[in-house]
Protein backbone atom coordinates (compact mmCIF):
# COMPACT_ATOMS: atom_id res chain seq x y z
CA UNK A 1 0.00 0.00 0.00
CA UNK A 2 1.25 3.48 -0.93
CA UNK A 3 1.85 5.85 1.97
CA UNK A 4 -1.12 8.20 2.36
CA UNK A 5 -0.57 11.84 1.59
CA UNK A 6 -0.03 14.16 4.55
CA UNK A 7 -1.57 17.62 4.75
CA UNK A 8 -0.58 20.38 7.08
CA UNK A 9 -3.46 21.74 9.11
CA UNK A 10 -3.94 25.46 9.65
CA UNK A 11 -2.63 27.17 12.77
CA UNK A 12 -4.23 30.16 14.40
CA UNK A 13 -2.02 33.25 13.96
CA UNK A 14 -1.75 33.98 17.69
CA UNK A 15 -0.78 30.39 18.40
CA UNK A 16 1.73 30.35 15.57
CA UNK A 17 3.39 33.49 16.88
CA UNK A 18 3.73 31.88 20.31
CA UNK A 19 4.82 28.44 19.07
CA UNK A 20 6.37 28.86 15.61
CA UNK A 21 7.38 25.19 15.39
CA UNK A 22 3.94 23.84 16.26
CA UNK A 23 2.23 21.95 13.43
CA UNK A 24 -0.70 19.63 12.90
CA UNK A 25 -0.31 16.93 10.26
CA UNK A 26 -3.35 15.18 8.89
CA UNK A 27 -4.17 12.33 6.59
CA UNK A 28 -7.50 10.95 5.44
CA UNK A 29 -7.95 7.24 4.91
CA UNK A 30 -10.76 4.87 4.05
CA UNK A 31 -10.73 2.31 6.83
CA UNK A 32 -12.92 0.75 9.47
CA UNK A 33 -12.03 -0.30 12.97
CA UNK A 34 -12.71 -3.90 13.95
CA UNK A 35 -11.28 -6.58 16.17
CA UNK A 36 -7.53 -6.75 15.75
CA UNK A 37 -6.16 -9.57 13.63
CA UNK A 38 -3.60 -11.97 15.08
CA UNK A 39 -0.72 -10.13 13.40
CA UNK A 40 -1.53 -6.91 15.25
CA UNK A 41 -1.99 -8.71 18.56
CA UNK A 42 1.38 -10.40 18.08
CA UNK A 43 2.95 -7.03 17.35
CA UNK A 44 1.44 -5.58 20.52
CA UNK A 45 2.79 -8.50 22.52
CA UNK A 46 6.28 -8.07 21.08
CA UNK A 47 6.13 -4.35 21.76
CA UNK A 48 5.10 -4.99 25.36
CA UNK A 49 8.09 -7.31 25.74
CA UNK A 50 10.45 -4.50 24.78
CA UNK A 51 9.18 -2.10 27.45
CA UNK A 52 10.57 -2.45 30.96
CA UNK A 53 10.99 -0.19 33.98
CA UNK A 54 14.46 0.95 32.96
CA UNK A 55 13.16 1.87 29.51
CA UNK A 56 10.31 3.91 30.96
CA UNK A 57 12.54 5.76 33.42
CA UNK A 58 15.01 6.75 30.71
CA UNK A 59 12.29 7.53 28.17
CA UNK A 60 12.09 11.14 29.34
CA UNK A 61 15.61 11.79 28.07
CA UNK A 62 14.92 10.48 24.57
CA UNK A 63 14.56 13.32 22.09
CA UNK A 64 10.93 12.94 21.01
CA UNK A 65 9.33 12.05 24.38
CA UNK A 66 11.37 14.87 25.94
CA UNK A 67 10.09 17.33 23.30
CA UNK A 68 6.49 16.47 24.22
CA UNK A 69 7.28 16.71 27.95
CA UNK A 70 8.68 20.18 27.40
CA UNK A 71 5.65 21.23 25.38
CA UNK A 72 3.34 19.84 28.06
CA UNK A 73 5.22 21.90 30.64
CA UNK A 74 5.11 25.05 28.48
CA UNK A 75 1.33 24.83 28.11
CA UNK A 76 0.81 24.44 31.83
CA UNK A 77 0.45 20.68 32.21
CA UNK A 78 2.58 18.71 34.65
CA UNK A 79 3.84 15.74 32.58
CA UNK A 80 4.33 13.71 35.75
CA UNK A 81 0.65 14.02 36.66
CA UNK A 82 -1.03 14.19 33.24
CA UNK A 83 1.48 12.15 31.31
CA UNK A 84 2.25 12.56 27.65
CA UNK A 85 0.57 9.82 25.56
CA UNK A 86 3.71 7.76 25.08
CA UNK A 87 4.61 7.84 28.76
CA UNK A 88 1.02 7.07 29.72
CA UNK A 89 1.02 3.98 27.49
CA UNK A 90 4.42 2.84 28.75
CA UNK A 91 3.47 3.25 32.42
CA UNK A 92 0.16 1.49 31.75
CA UNK A 93 2.11 -1.39 30.19
CA UNK A 94 4.17 -1.68 33.40
CA UNK A 95 1.07 -1.61 35.60
CA UNK A 96 -0.92 -4.11 33.52
CA UNK A 97 2.03 -6.37 32.74
CA UNK A 98 1.21 -6.23 29.03
CA UNK A 99 -0.68 -4.32 26.39
CA UNK A 100 -4.19 -5.68 25.98
CA UNK A 101 -5.75 -5.55 22.54
CA UNK A 102 -8.86 -3.34 22.37
CA UNK A 103 -9.74 -2.84 18.72
CA UNK A 104 -7.83 -2.29 15.52
CA UNK A 105 -7.79 1.52 15.69
CA UNK A 106 -6.76 1.73 19.35
CA UNK A 107 -4.13 -0.94 18.81
CA UNK A 108 -2.79 0.85 15.73
CA UNK A 109 -2.56 4.14 17.65
CA UNK A 110 -0.86 2.37 20.56
CA UNK A 111 1.71 0.74 18.26
CA UNK A 112 2.42 4.00 16.44
CA UNK A 113 2.72 6.01 19.67
CA UNK A 114 5.02 3.53 21.38
CA UNK A 115 7.18 3.10 18.28
CA UNK A 116 7.58 6.79 17.47
CA UNK A 117 6.54 8.59 20.70
CA UNK A 118 4.27 10.80 18.57
CA UNK A 119 0.62 10.86 19.73
CA UNK A 120 -1.98 10.22 17.03
CA UNK A 121 -5.65 11.08 17.19
CA UNK A 122 -8.40 9.76 14.97
CA UNK A 123 -11.66 11.44 13.96
CA UNK A 124 -14.61 10.38 11.86
CA UNK A 125 -14.01 12.12 8.52
CA UNK A 126 -17.75 12.37 7.81
CA UNK A 127 -18.44 14.18 11.08
CA UNK A 128 -15.75 16.85 10.88
CA UNK A 129 -15.16 19.76 8.53
CA UNK A 130 -12.75 19.81 5.63
CA UNK A 131 -10.32 22.27 7.19
CA UNK A 132 -8.85 21.10 10.47
CA UNK A 133 -6.26 22.99 12.46
CA UNK A 134 -5.09 24.24 15.84
CA UNK A 135 -6.42 27.32 17.56
CA UNK A 136 -7.06 28.88 20.94
CA UNK A 137 -10.51 28.79 22.47
CA UNK A 138 -12.48 31.95 23.00
CA UNK A 139 -14.70 32.98 25.89
CA UNK A 140 -17.70 30.75 26.62
CA UNK A 141 -16.73 28.05 24.16
CA UNK A 142 -17.81 24.43 24.70
CA UNK A 143 -15.97 21.23 23.87
CA UNK A 144 -17.32 19.81 20.61
CA UNK A 145 -19.74 22.70 20.26
CA UNK A 146 -22.20 21.47 22.90
CA UNK A 147 -20.09 19.63 25.49
CA UNK A 148 -18.52 20.87 28.69
CA UNK A 149 -17.36 24.48 28.82
CA UNK A 150 -13.70 25.13 28.10
CA UNK A 151 -11.51 27.82 29.62
CA UNK A 152 -10.20 30.61 27.48
CA UNK A 153 -6.90 30.25 25.58
CA UNK A 154 -7.00 26.44 25.57
CA UNK A 155 -5.17 24.90 22.60
CA UNK A 156 -7.59 22.72 20.68
CA UNK A 157 -7.87 20.83 17.43
CA UNK A 158 -10.82 22.39 15.61
CA UNK A 159 -12.55 22.60 12.25
CA UNK A 160 -14.36 25.60 10.81
CA UNK A 161 -17.28 25.28 13.23
CA UNK A 162 -16.27 23.67 16.51
CA UNK A 163 -13.57 22.22 18.69
CA UNK A 164 -12.82 18.58 17.93
CA UNK A 165 -10.15 17.41 20.34
CA UNK A 166 -7.77 18.49 23.07
CA UNK A 167 -4.02 18.07 22.76
CA UNK A 168 -4.14 15.49 25.54
CA UNK A 169 -5.92 13.19 23.06
CA UNK A 170 -9.47 13.59 24.29
CA UNK A 171 -11.86 13.68 21.31
CA UNK A 172 -15.18 15.48 21.45
CA UNK A 173 -18.31 13.39 21.66
CA UNK A 174 -19.82 12.47 18.27
CA UNK A 175 -16.60 13.36 16.42
CA UNK A 176 -14.62 10.24 17.25
CA UNK A 177 -14.44 6.97 15.36
CA UNK A 178 -17.32 4.53 15.87
CA UNK A 179 -18.31 1.20 14.32
CA UNK A 180 -20.16 3.06 11.58
CA UNK A 181 -17.10 5.06 10.57
CA UNK A 182 -15.78 4.23 7.13
CA UNK A 183 -13.48 7.22 6.59
CA UNK A 184 -11.08 8.58 9.16
CA UNK A 185 -8.95 11.63 9.66
CA UNK A 186 -5.70 10.84 11.44
CA UNK A 187 -3.85 13.73 13.04
CA UNK A 188 -0.54 14.21 14.81
CA UNK A 189 0.76 17.33 16.53
CA UNK A 190 4.39 18.18 15.86
CA UNK A 191 6.13 20.28 18.50
CA UNK A 192 9.58 21.84 18.65
CA UNK A 193 12.24 19.13 18.66
CA UNK A 194 10.18 16.46 16.93
CA UNK A 195 11.43 15.64 13.43
CA UNK A 196 8.85 15.46 10.66
CA UNK A 197 9.95 11.92 9.85
CA UNK A 198 8.71 10.74 13.26
CA UNK A 199 5.31 12.33 12.65
CA UNK A 200 5.11 10.78 9.18
CA UNK A 201 6.07 7.39 10.55
CA UNK A 202 3.42 7.61 13.26
CA UNK A 203 0.64 8.45 10.81
CA UNK A 204 1.79 5.90 8.25
CA UNK A 205 2.01 3.19 10.93
CA UNK A 206 -1.61 3.78 11.94
CA UNK A 207 -2.78 3.90 8.32
CA UNK A 208 -0.78 0.80 7.43
CA UNK A 209 -2.05 -1.17 10.43
CA UNK A 210 -5.66 -0.21 9.71
CA UNK A 211 -5.48 -1.25 6.09
CA UNK A 212 -3.39 -4.35 6.70
CA UNK A 213 -4.55 -7.91 6.03
CA UNK A 214 -6.93 -9.60 8.38
CA UNK B 1 13.15 67.14 41.79
CA UNK B 2 13.92 63.40 42.21
CA UNK B 3 11.89 63.51 45.42
CA UNK B 4 8.93 64.88 43.49
CA UNK B 5 9.28 62.21 40.80
CA UNK B 6 9.63 59.51 43.39
CA UNK B 7 6.57 60.77 45.21
CA UNK B 8 4.61 60.87 41.94
CA UNK B 9 5.53 57.29 40.93
CA UNK B 10 4.76 56.06 44.44
CA UNK B 11 1.33 57.63 44.43
CA UNK B 12 0.54 56.11 41.01
CA UNK B 13 1.61 52.69 42.26
CA UNK B 14 -0.55 53.10 45.36
CA UNK B 15 -3.56 54.02 43.24
CA UNK B 16 -3.11 50.95 41.02
CA UNK B 17 -2.72 48.54 43.96
CA UNK B 18 -0.53 45.44 43.98
CA UNK B 19 -0.07 43.91 40.51
CA UNK B 20 -1.78 40.56 40.01
CA UNK B 21 0.75 37.87 39.10
CA UNK B 22 -1.44 36.68 36.23
CA UNK B 23 -2.15 40.07 34.69
CA UNK B 24 0.14 41.58 32.03
CA UNK B 25 2.89 43.64 33.68
CA UNK B 26 2.27 46.66 31.47
CA UNK B 27 -0.55 47.34 29.11
CA UNK B 28 0.24 47.83 25.44
CA UNK B 29 3.63 46.16 25.54
CA UNK B 30 4.28 43.06 23.47
CA UNK B 31 5.34 40.40 25.94
CA UNK B 32 5.73 37.71 23.31
CA UNK B 33 9.53 37.76 23.32
CA UNK B 34 9.62 37.61 27.10
CA UNK B 35 7.27 34.63 27.02
CA UNK B 36 9.41 32.93 24.40
CA UNK B 37 12.53 33.43 26.52
CA UNK B 38 10.72 32.01 29.53
CA UNK B 39 9.60 28.98 27.52
CA UNK B 40 13.21 28.36 26.47
CA UNK B 41 14.27 28.55 30.11
CA UNK B 42 11.48 26.14 31.04
CA UNK B 43 12.65 23.73 28.33
CA UNK B 44 16.22 23.83 29.67
CA UNK B 45 15.04 23.37 33.25
CA UNK B 46 12.78 20.48 32.25
CA UNK B 47 15.85 18.80 30.73
CA UNK B 48 17.75 19.31 33.98
CA UNK B 49 14.82 17.99 36.01
CA UNK B 50 14.65 14.88 33.83
CA UNK B 51 18.38 14.31 34.27
CA UNK B 52 17.99 14.76 38.03
CA UNK B 53 15.08 12.30 38.11
CA UNK B 54 17.21 9.69 36.36
CA UNK B 55 20.11 10.37 38.74
CA UNK B 56 17.88 9.84 41.74
CA UNK B 57 16.42 6.58 40.43
CA UNK B 58 16.03 4.01 42.06
CA UNK B 59 16.17 5.99 45.30
CA UNK B 60 12.83 6.87 46.80
CA UNK B 61 11.52 9.84 48.72
CA UNK B 62 12.49 12.63 46.31
CA UNK B 63 9.79 15.18 45.67
CA UNK B 64 10.40 16.54 42.16
CA UNK B 65 6.81 17.55 41.49
CA UNK B 66 6.19 20.98 40.05
CA UNK B 67 2.90 22.85 40.20
CA UNK B 68 0.78 22.77 37.06
CA UNK B 69 -0.84 26.13 36.28
CA UNK B 70 -3.47 24.59 33.99
CA UNK B 71 -5.69 21.51 33.78
CA UNK B 72 -5.99 21.69 29.99
CA UNK B 73 -3.15 22.71 27.65
CA UNK B 74 -3.41 26.45 27.17
CA UNK B 75 -1.38 29.55 26.50
CA UNK B 76 0.22 30.72 29.73
CA UNK B 77 0.74 34.40 30.39
CA UNK B 78 3.99 35.98 31.52
CA UNK B 79 3.22 35.73 35.24
CA UNK B 80 2.30 32.05 35.04
CA UNK B 81 5.41 31.25 33.01
CA UNK B 82 7.57 33.06 35.55
CA UNK B 83 6.00 31.17 38.45
CA UNK B 84 6.49 27.90 36.59
CA UNK B 85 10.13 28.72 35.78
CA UNK B 86 10.84 29.67 39.39
CA UNK B 87 9.13 26.54 40.71
CA UNK B 88 11.15 24.35 38.34
CA UNK B 89 14.40 26.04 39.35
CA UNK B 90 13.56 25.67 43.05
CA UNK B 91 12.70 21.98 42.66
CA UNK B 92 15.93 21.30 40.79
CA UNK B 93 17.94 23.15 43.40
CA UNK B 94 16.28 21.31 46.29
CA UNK B 95 16.51 17.98 44.49
CA UNK B 96 20.21 18.40 43.76
CA UNK B 97 20.95 19.35 47.34
CA UNK B 98 18.99 16.38 48.65
CA UNK B 99 20.68 14.04 46.19
CA UNK B 100 24.08 15.39 47.19
CA UNK B 101 23.29 14.76 50.89
CA UNK B 102 21.95 11.31 50.12
CA UNK B 103 24.99 10.29 48.02
CA UNK B 104 27.33 11.49 50.80
CA UNK B 105 25.52 9.25 53.29
CA UNK B 106 25.61 6.38 50.78
CA UNK B 107 29.36 6.81 50.38
CA UNK B 108 29.72 6.59 54.16
CA UNK B 109 27.69 3.38 54.14
CA UNK B 110 29.91 1.91 51.43
CA UNK B 111 33.00 2.69 53.49
CA UNK B 112 31.30 1.10 56.45
CA UNK B 113 30.67 -2.12 54.49
CA UNK B 114 34.39 -2.30 53.66
CA UNK B 115 35.26 -1.76 57.31
CA UNK B 116 32.73 -4.40 58.34
CA UNK B 117 34.28 -6.90 55.96
CA UNK B 118 37.80 -6.12 57.21
CA UNK B 119 37.02 -6.01 60.94
CA UNK B 120 33.58 -7.46 61.69
CA UNK B 121 34.24 -7.63 65.43
CA UNK B 122 34.36 -3.82 65.52
CA UNK B 123 30.91 -3.52 63.97
CA UNK B 124 28.86 -6.01 65.95
CA UNK B 125 25.27 -6.44 64.75
CA UNK B 126 25.59 -3.62 62.23
CA UNK B 127 23.35 -4.07 59.23
CA UNK B 128 23.64 -2.14 55.95
CA UNK B 129 21.12 -2.66 53.16
CA UNK B 130 21.18 -1.95 49.45
CA UNK B 131 18.79 0.92 50.06
CA UNK B 132 21.42 2.52 52.31
CA UNK B 133 23.90 2.61 49.43
CA UNK B 134 21.35 3.76 46.84
CA UNK B 135 21.02 0.46 45.02
CA UNK B 136 17.84 -1.41 44.07
CA UNK B 137 16.94 -4.71 45.71
CA UNK B 138 16.93 -5.89 49.30
CA UNK B 139 20.43 -7.29 49.65
CA UNK B 140 22.04 -6.49 52.99
CA UNK B 141 25.28 -6.91 54.91
CA UNK B 142 24.83 -7.97 58.50
CA UNK B 143 27.56 -8.54 61.11
CA UNK B 144 26.59 -11.60 63.16
CA UNK B 145 28.45 -13.95 65.53
CA UNK B 146 29.70 -17.15 64.02
CA UNK B 147 28.16 -20.28 65.63
CA UNK B 148 25.59 -18.25 67.52
CA UNK B 149 26.12 -17.64 71.21
CA UNK B 150 29.49 -19.40 71.16
CA UNK B 151 30.77 -16.89 68.63
CA UNK B 152 29.53 -14.07 70.83
CA UNK B 153 31.50 -15.37 73.81
CA UNK B 154 34.63 -16.07 71.74
CA UNK B 155 34.30 -12.84 69.73
CA UNK B 156 34.05 -14.67 66.39
CA UNK B 157 32.13 -12.34 64.09
CA UNK B 158 31.46 -12.48 60.39
CA UNK B 159 29.51 -10.54 57.74
CA UNK B 160 26.51 -12.35 56.43
CA UNK B 161 25.45 -11.16 53.00
CA UNK B 162 21.88 -11.72 51.96
CA UNK B 163 21.39 -11.64 48.22
CA UNK B 164 17.89 -10.27 48.60
CA UNK B 165 14.33 -11.42 48.11
CA UNK B 166 13.57 -14.63 46.29
CA UNK B 167 12.45 -14.10 42.72
CA UNK B 168 8.73 -13.73 42.14
CA UNK B 169 8.67 -16.82 39.94
CA UNK B 170 9.80 -19.07 42.77
CA UNK B 171 12.89 -21.22 43.01
CA UNK B 172 11.70 -23.94 40.66
CA UNK B 173 13.15 -27.44 40.82
CA UNK B 174 16.65 -26.29 41.66
CA UNK B 175 17.58 -23.35 43.85
CA UNK B 176 18.40 -20.29 41.79
CA UNK B 177 21.87 -18.85 42.35
CA UNK B 178 20.34 -15.45 43.09
CA UNK B 179 18.25 -16.86 45.93
CA UNK B 180 21.16 -18.51 47.73
CA UNK B 181 22.75 -16.96 50.74
CA UNK B 182 26.47 -17.00 50.98
CA UNK B 183 28.70 -15.88 53.73
CA UNK B 184 31.98 -14.14 53.89
CA UNK B 185 34.53 -15.45 56.32
CA UNK B 186 36.73 -12.70 57.60
CA UNK B 187 39.56 -13.55 59.89
CA UNK B 188 38.57 -15.28 63.09
CA UNK B 189 39.81 -13.52 66.13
Amino acid sequence: MADPELQRGWIDTELELEFPELALWLTRIDARSRASPRLVRTRLRELAGRINGNHVVHMRQDAVPWAYRVFWRQVGIDPDTDRTPVERLAVERLRAGGIPSRNLLDDAVTIATLETAVPVLALDADLVGAQIGLRLTGAGECFGGSGRPLSEQVIVVADEDRTLALLSGEVAEQRGVTRKTSRMVLGAVQVKGVPLISVEEALWTVADTLSGPG
Amino acid sequence: MPDVLEHHSLSVAQQQGPPSPLAPLREGIDERFARRTLREQIARLEGELSALFISTWPRKGFDLSVCAPAIAPRLLNLGELELLRDDLARRIDEGRRELSDRTWVEAQHRCRIEEMLLEPERHKWVRVSNQDIGEPGCKHWHVRPRWGILGMFLNWWRVRISSGCPLAEGRGRWPRPGALHFESYPSLV
